[in-house]
């Protein structure tokens, strides 16, 4: 028993060092996504201390506004920026019709309010879209979907060209997202707003303003999310199941934490693979992903009750 | 008018902070009582009884018990799904392993363990705080409908993976499994839901209770006062996960007779949750409120169209169901934050002082 737990898991790594690879490989493309559905929260949290549970429904909406499009017979190159237009307006009537009303009520009620959001873009989705399964219009948006093919240490690797198309987007889109939150004036009234509603709204920074603006940039970023991940799932409500993935990356990381989402987000991927691979099918009879990012953030969590990354707790009496 | 207190005096503190101050609450309640009791009864049929009567009981208790955790002692939790499927697994197992048990101590027994599985979850709750906490429960949720799956002799090693009640008989009478009456059932589940009902009632009105707010609503402070937060918290968590867990067996056993693992997924927590918070955060009122609305609402709107003349496939009918279900939510929390019970609350008030505005 303790030697299929600490000694074989290892054995079996580095005899087959290729299969490894491609472990580590998966793993990093789905702590990539991890990591940019928890940017998401970590946005509009970080701007409005509301935690957005309707990030996944989101990306699914995104998802399925692009390929609605496409399928109504809209070009691919004309379907983009019109989803984009769909996610602004989704961010304008959000922040006019359940915010507003419910500025300065506790977070729970907030928390309750974004759930309420989910189950209505559900039906509201279903009904537009229809519940079955699409395909991701990856072909027609210039994404490769080749793969590549190497032979390391006398194994074999494969890694898809979309994949790598996945990571080089995502880290150009971090990096545009931080240049944008460090150096722009609308970046600095947002965290501006993150550090103190009051004081941020004393020196003139428009609320209702900002909050349409984090909420766009969050759909964009679900909207990156639901290509990525329908090119290699196809476009469903299933989906949304992932937002459920970014909740221990975001516990990992800490709440408020850019960077955090980052590095928990790739963390949690490579891990979970691992522990899928390595310990979980041959000793827990699989499926373990669903509940390990969870219970790791959770270890992580009773030694560092704000994250890894989170600003630091501090309560006065 | 009906509701004038003129005339009621309280010439001590033992009246003043008696259970029903104004006569008029007492009397209210008896005939909510014998409507329940008896009415209710004498007139539903079937399909009240299993779509209405009884869910709504059902979720009451589980709303019941996230309440005291969450509006009581300030502990959000959004493992509440998983909690009634560790109710309803034990049930279970001691029904199979015990046949000759009697189904009311199983139940009351299987809530011991998921007051047992409540307390290992709740332990992180003296370090974690808020959502942290909160994300911290959906480890329980996940970790545990994962275990109902893959740990056959939960389900006794059956091929579907799904928990079949079986017949059982109490006194004579067939009160659960398929041959068991709607009406039998519902008199077993008012009768559950009443007695934790008073119970939660004066466990929240006493000490116990009052160390709970104390926590809730600020627990460094109440730590500064002498009050064991540790004990607090994890009392918390036992008395909510065990009334959870009896609502999960009530749920499998008394009214859905099967129940596969995915039922305890987390669609089923936020449902509690909703009512929780659309009946109001640490009432007990509330959760009776909010259970009619949630169970309420489905069953009427899908009868809704039909009633209208309008035709629509029943998938469309199902999709306007989650919309509905969803812009409702929003509507309530932003017409009233506190929930349905504020409305009561108001409502009376004005009754009292009728009929001068203050």
């Amino acid at each position: 028993m303790l030697n299929d737990i600490l000694i074989k898991p290892f054995a079996d790594m580095f005899g087959a060092p290729d299969f490894l690879l491609q472990v580590l490989w998966e793993g990093l493309v789905s702590g990539v996504l991890y990591a940019l559905i928890a940017l998401g929260f970590v946005l509009i949290y970080k701007s409005s201390r509301i935690f957005n549970f309707a990030q996944g429904i989101m990306v699914v909406f995104a998802a399925l506004t692009l390929v609605g499009l496409y399928e109504k017979g809209v070009p691919a190159w004309m379907a983009l920026p019109l989803t984009l237009g769909v996610m602004y307006l989704l961010a304008m009537s959000i922040e006019r019709v359940v915010l507003r009303p419910l500025v300065n009520q506790p977070d729970i009620i907030l928390f309750m309010a974004t759930i309420g959001i989910t189950l209505f873009l559900i039906g509201f989705g279903e009904i537009i879209f229809g519940g079955e399964n699409k395909v991701m219009i990856t072909e027609q948006l210039g994404i490769p979907t080749g793969s590549w093919e190497f032979e390391p240490f006398g194994g074999f690797l494969s890694i898809e060209q979309r994949d790598v198309t996945a990571v080089v987007g995502a880290v150009v889109l971090v990096a545009a997202l931080l240049l944008f939150l460090n150096k722009s004036k609308m970046g600095r009234a947002i965290r501006a707003l993150g550090d103190d509603h009051q004081a941020a709204l004393s020196v003139g920074i428009s609320l209702s303003t900002i909050w349409v603006v984090v909420w766009f940039i969050a759909g964009v970023i679900a909207l990156a999310t639901g290509i990525v991940w329908g090119s290699r799932a196809g476009v469903s409500f299933a989906l949304e199941v992932i937002a459920y993935k970014a909740l221990p990356v975001l516990m990992l990381g800490g709440l408020e934490s850019v960077l955090g989402a980052i590095v928990g987000g790739l963390a949690i991927g490579i891990l979970e693979k691992l522990f899928e691979i390595y310990w979980g099918q041959p000793l827990l009879g699989g499926n373990t992903e669903t509940w390990f990012a969870f219970v790791l953030a959770l270890i992580v969590l009773l030694f560092r009750p704000q994250g890894l990354f989170g600003e630091r707790i501090i309560e006065r009496v | 008018m009906l509701y004038r207190t003129a005339g009621q005096f309280k010439t001590t503190y033992e009246a003043d902070h008696a259970l029903f101050p104004v006569r008029q609450d007492a009397i209210l309640l008896g005939v909510i009582l014998t409507l329940a009791f008896v009415i209710l009864p004498l007139t539903a049929n079937e399909f009240v009884f299993k779509a209405l009567l009884i869910p709504v009981l059902i979720y009451t208790l589980a709303a019941l018990g996230l309440n005291i955790l969450t509006g009581y002692a300030g502990q959000l939790s959004l493992g509440t799904g998983a909690f009634m499927g560790v109710g309803a697994y034990a049930c279970y197992k001691i029904i199979t392993i015990f046949p000759e048990v009697n189904l009311l101590v199983a139940i009351a027994l299987s809530g011991f363990f998921s007051a047992a599985v409540g307390v290992a979850f709740g332990v992180p709750s003296l370090r974690i705080k808020g959502f942290y906490l909160a994300i911290a429960t959906l480890a329980a949720q996940f970790f545990l409908v994962w275990l109902f799956e893959k740990w056959a002799w939960l389900y006794n090693y059956s091929a579907s993976g799904a928990i079949q009640v079986p017949t059982i008989e109490m006194f004579g009478v067939v009160v659960a499994g398929p041959n068991a009456k709607a009406i039998t059932q519902y008199y077993f589940v008012l009768g559950v839901v009443t007695l934790v009902t008073m119970l939660a009632i004066n466990i929240t009105r006493g000490r116990i209770g009052r160390i709970w707010k104390s926590v809730r609503d600020m627990d460094i402070a109440a730590e500064l006062v002498g009050i064991n937060l540790m004990k607090a918290k994890l009392s918390a968590f036992f008395v909510s996960s065990y009334i959870v867990g009896i609502s999960g067996a009530l749920f499998v056993f008394l009214w859905r007779g099967a129940a596969e693992p995915n039922l305890f997924d987390i669609p089923l927590s936020f449902r509690v949750l909703f009512i929780v918070i659309i009946g109001g955060l640490g009432s007990i009122l509330g959760n009776y409120l909010g259970a009619m609305l949630i169970v309420a609402l489905p069953v009427v709107l899908s009868y809704l169209p039909g009633a209208l003349g309008i035709p629509i496939s029943s998938s469309m009918v199902e999709h306007l169901n989650t919309m509905t279900v969803g812009a409702l939510i929003i509507f309530f929390l932003i017409a009233e934050p506190h929930g349905l019970a504020r409305f009561w609350a108001v409502l009376r008030e004005k009754l009292i002082i009728w009929p001068f505005p203050h």
